[in-house]
């Protein structure tokens, strides 16, 4: 099949420190996929390399059908990039920003879609104000709006909602989906996993410039394990009994046992081997990208 | 074609709304010429008209100085997020940089027009006619448009705004060792043979020339070094421009 994103043995090094080592990834039209990972994990350099705006030292990368090496025109003409830090001119108003961008992208009526983008994003009431002056969260709505004058096909968010206020977060997912909805295919990075788990369709954990796993979020949390029943006991003496019926990961201070369960049937298999060991509560834990990201990283 | 002109909106926006730059831009070139004609000018030349020898050479100082600003006003550029967007456009490399060279050469003109009208005050008595005064013109524009483009590629080599600061602040000695205040013949040996050979002595020259309406032999060579200036800092600034930035 043919992907939208597709690299393939990647490599960047930045002054002989490796940022990425041989990246693999396939990224299916439509698709939103996430590239999840601790701070230095390669996330921005994939995209910045993605984005036509650094070259790899080695591998090839084609987005939209086009190599970003040798024709990164063609790439540009589909693509649209929102970085880390906010690629907005502070000196020019909201407005003026977005009738610039709309002209540079070819827009027939520069003016209109400025003010439909405004719209959009609610700033309208800051249209006419210095961007300067905007709020972290102003900046980052008026920055996806400059990424979306045109529909391109390829949309980077690079750590999109990032030191954002939890409204203006809500507001930046709900651009993506709507984005996702029209056809779009999105790549973002995020450190957050339920940004990830929330967003995308599939999600690769990145760490030291390697894919330390691959797949839907159900798949990831799969990997790791299935759900955990904790049994909480009321003194030392139960705890040490039940850990030597069920085995499982006792805690002294919580007084408390953690057993793999798969499913109803562990748990009152668990619960019938403890035989006459008064529990005092018991939860179960679904597995969460957490865990997952703790496990790889 | 566009893309140029949608910059070169966006550099005289920023030009006119950081008011106290403009005014530092317009100013200073105005202070200078009023230094060099009446503190400098009594003891420079107690009998003769220094006023109109030297006022050419100011206007080229000024207009130097000012287009060597484009440095700075480009590392700035560098330093905002704003240029990773413009990179990622399907646009020519240089446009945005055309922007910041329109924009400089429009902010120049307009103060070499202030210096002019501050020299006839000082009594500055040119006479070109207008053909000579449209040549002047012509080649000031050609001077500042060059020195506008290598100033660009020094701010996108710069790594920081001081840096870029620095170098503009060089550029401004460059003319102090030409003909632009005193006759090269009044100079030690060694430093003749500089000042006679940079390119700021022909174009001072050759702009004194017009402007006191005398022959004016190193005007193709002015003219050679300011073309020359133009296309290497064009080619140069695209270039840097589309260069992978350290640490992206």
């Amino acid at each position: 099949m043919a992907y939208t994103i597709e690299t393939h043995g990647l490599t960047k090094a930045f002054k002989g420190h490796r940022v990425l080592e041989s990246l693999d990834l396939h990224v299916a039209p439509g698709e939103v996929f996430a590239l999840l990972g601790p701070n230095g994990a390669g996330k921005t350099t994939t995209v910045r390399i993605l984005a036509t705006l650094e070259s790899p030292d080695g591998g090839t990368a084609r987005v939209a059908g086009h190599d970003v090496v040798t024709q990164p025109g063609k790439v540009r003409e589909r693509i649209s990039l929102t970085a880390q830090e906010a690629a907005v001119d502070g000196v020019l108003t909201g407005a003026e920003n977005l009738r610039m961008m709309a002209r540079l992208r070819r827009v027939p009526d520069p003016r209109q879609r400025a003010a439909e983008l405004l719209e959009r994003f609610d700033l309208q009431d800051a249209a006419d104000r210095r961007v300067a002056t905007y709020s972290g969260g102003m900046r980052r709505r008026l920055d996806l709006a400059l990424g979306l004058v045109t529909q391109p096909a390829v949309i980077f968010l690079d750590e999109p909602s990032t030191g954002l206020d939890p409204r203006s977060r809500l507001a930046v997912w709900e651009a993506v989906k709507q984005l996702k909805d029209e056809g779009a295919t999105i790549l973002l990075t995020t450190q957050y996993l339920e940004e990830a788990d929330r967003l995308a369709d599939r999600i690769a954990v990145l760490n030291h410039g390697r894919i330390a796993a691959q797949g839907t979020a159900a798949e990831l949390k799969q990997r790791v394990a299935g759900e955990t029943l904790e049994l909480f006991f009321a003194d030392d003496a139960q705890l040490a009994q039940a850990q030597r019926t069920l085995r499982g990961r006792p805690d002294p201070d919580t007084l408390s046992l953690k057993v793999p369960a798969d499913g109803p049937h562990d748990v009152k298999r668990a619960l019938d081997a403890l035989d006459g060991v008064p529990i005092d509560r018991l939860e179960l834990h679904a597995p969460t990208l957490d865990d997952v990201f703790l496990s790889l990283t | 074609m566009t893309d140029s002109l949608t910059f070169v909106g966006r550099s005289l926006r920023h030009s006119v709304r950081s008011v106290d730059a403009l005014l530092t831009a317009i100013l200073l070139p105005v202070a200078i010429m009023l230094l060099f004609v009446y503190v400098f000018g009594g003891a420079l030349a107690p009998h003769g008209r220094y006023v109109d020898y030297v006022v050419p050479g100011i206007i080229v100082l000024c207009a130097g100085f000012g287009s060597a600003g484009t440095a700075v006003a480009v590392a700035q550029d560098m330093t905002t997020g704003v240029v990773d967007r413009f990179r990622t456009l399907p646009i020519s490399a240089a446009a945005v940089l055309t922007g910041h060279v329109v924009a400089s050469v429009a902010r120049n003109a307009l103060s070499t027009l202030l210096v002019l009208g501050v020299a006839l005050l000082a009594g500055f008595r040119p006479t070109a006619d207008p053909l000579n005064w449209l040549a002047a013109a012509g080649l000031l524009l050609a001077l500042m448009t060059a020195i506008s483009w290598l100033a660009a590629c020094f701010g996108l080599l710069a790594r920081s705004i001081e840096a870029a600061n620095a170098v503009t602040f060089a550029a401004a000695f460059i003319p102090y060792l030409s003909s632009a205040f005193v006759p090269v013949d009044t100079m030690p040996a060694g430093l003749r043979a500089v000042a006679t050979h940079q390119p700021v002595t022909p174009i001072t020259d050759t702009l004194r020339a017009l402007m006191l309406d005398q022959p004016a032999p190193h005007a193709l060579t002015a003219l050679a070094w300011c073309a020359a200036g133009i296309v290497a800092g064009r080619i140069g600034a695209a270039y840097l421009f589309r260069r992978p930035r350290p640490n992206g």
